[in-house]
């Protein structure tokens, strides 16, 4: 999953919905440890801003 | 000066984390709130409402940070019928920028201390014990020991799985939200609306909290399983320009609110969780700034009389678990079973339902006048409300 910081507002939705603790969220970004992620999906679903999207 | 060691550090400013901070302070306990931001209370991720009672034992009222006054409540169905609640006491739209920053003061007065722009990277363990806290302040990564941390760190909340607590939330049990500031608006100071149905809001609803007779929040949250195909904001953006065409918007803000029970796991060894951070929030009006500062008060408590006893481990922590679900955990379990239930309504439900609250005098409105109206009129709604008691095997007070 990958981030569109462009879009990202930052609120943090997203990791609520993360089963595996994949996101962090900072003052300024969200980022996704792809390392970590198993493309649930649920943080792309969710996210108010539409600003995840599929792709590393 | 800051020290290097504290009784309890705090994890998240917001009024759960500094409503426990100061409770632990006045009780004796010295104390850090650690907050990733520049200033508590921003970017405001909110909507602002609260009652009067709600927040009095936490916070003398002071007009620096109320926007405006509330005494009427309109609620309107999707077949655009609409009802009026009079008497369900005072309520306020806040700033909350000045009053986070107001409970922060608080706090400091009760002798706590507040780093700002201080974020929590991880939990410091010494064979497996939580023993402070790892964050990062100005470019540079610090550390701070202490015997308990009180995790405040919000929906976004990660410290809870740096302790090893599940805080994962299901998809329905996460409300999609988006909200304007609009400017240019010919509306009622003392009068915030809820709109309601599949077509408006699906699983959620749409509110509109006016902050003047010209400013309002007005916001949008829909159930995380629902927004995949249409967005909130997407939902938001037609009611808008349907409802106010020639509003401005003076603030863009995206944010998630839980909408579950209270997580099973709220305490560990040297750890526990508060406000959104424990998911204690109302699962059918989304509200958790009340909710916060209770848990956040009932924590902060607790914490001093362990540092008092020298007990830091879950045994004596579960006492905070202990009072929360006394005073609201075991409500917001029937709440999120009725949501349940919610989620699922139909059109026709919603207009039923708004329908029996307009049969009641607005100024004779509870919750007891709407169910005796209900009953008569959609005993299969009161049938599946019943069923949430009985789920979740709780008597309502």
């Amino acid at each position: 999953m990958k981030v569109i910081s462009e879009l990202c507002d930052i609120c943090g939705t997203c990791v609520a919905v993360c089963p595996v603790d994949a996101i962090i969220v900072t003052e300024f970004k969200v980022k996704i440890d792809n390392d970590i992620c198993t493309n649930c999906m649920n943080c792309l679903k969710v996210c108010p801003a539409k600003a995840i999207e599929e792709g590393e | 000066m800051v020290k290097y060691k504290y009784d309890i550090v705090v994890i998240g400013a917001g009024p759960a984390g500094s409503v426990a901070a100061r409770f632990a302070a006045e009780n004796g306990a010295s104390v850090l709130m650690l907050e990733r931001d520049r200033e508590p209370g921003i970017p405001v991720r909110c909507a602002e409402g609260v009652s009067h009672n709600g927040i009095v034992p936490f916070i003398d009222i002071d007009k620096r940070w109320i926007a405006s006054q509330i005494d009427i409540a309109k609620l309107t169905s999707p077949n655009n019928e609409s009802a009026f609640m009079h008497n369900n006491g005072v309520g306020y739209v806040l700033e909350r920028r000045i009053f986070d920053t107001a409970l922060c003061e608080l706090a400091a007065k009760h002798g706590a201390r507040l780093i700002t722009k201080a974020n929590a990277l991880d939990l410091i363990k010494e064979n497996d014990k939580i023993i402070g806290v790892k964050y990062r302040y100005m470019g540079k990564t610090r550390e701070v020991k202490c015997d308990i941390v009180i995790a405040a760190d919000g929906t976004e909340s990660r410290v809870g799985r740096w302790a090893g607590i599940n805080t994962t939330v299901a998809l329905r049990d996460i409300d999609t939200c988006v909200q304007y500031t609009l400017a240019g608006l010919d509306i009622k100071k003392d009068t915030c609306e809820f709109y309601f149905g599949n077509e408006v809001s699906p699983g959620g609803y749409v509110w509109i909290f006016p902050k003047s007779d010209s400013t309002a929040n007005v916001g949008i949250g829909i159930a995380g399983h629902l927004s995949h195909k249409k967005g909130p904001k997407e939902y938001l953006d037609e009611f808008v320009a349907k409802r106010f065409p020639d509003a401005t918007i003076t603030y863009t803000m995206f944010g998630g609110v839980p909408t579950s029970a209270t997580l099973k796991e709220i305490v560990r060894d040297n750890i526990m969780l508060v406000g959104d951070a424990a998911r204690q929030v109302n699962p059918i009006t989304g509200g958790g700034i009340v909710q916060g500062m209770i848990a956040g008060s009932i924590a902060g408590k607790v914490a001093a009389e362990a540092v008092k006893k020298g007990k830091f481990d879950a045994k004596f922590l579960k006492k905070y678990r202990k009072e929360w679900d006394k005073t609201l955990g075991n409500t917001q379990k029937v709440m999120h079973s009725m949501k349940e239930k919610f989620l699922f309504m139909t059109d026709e439900r919603f207009n039923n339902l708004v329908g029996f609250c307009k049969k009641i005098p607005s100024d004779k409105f509870s919750l007891k006048a709407l169910f005796t109206e209900a009953v008569k009129g959609d005993p299969k709604l009161m049938l599946d409300v019943a069923k949430s008691f009985i789920v979740s095997k709780i008597k309502l007070k």
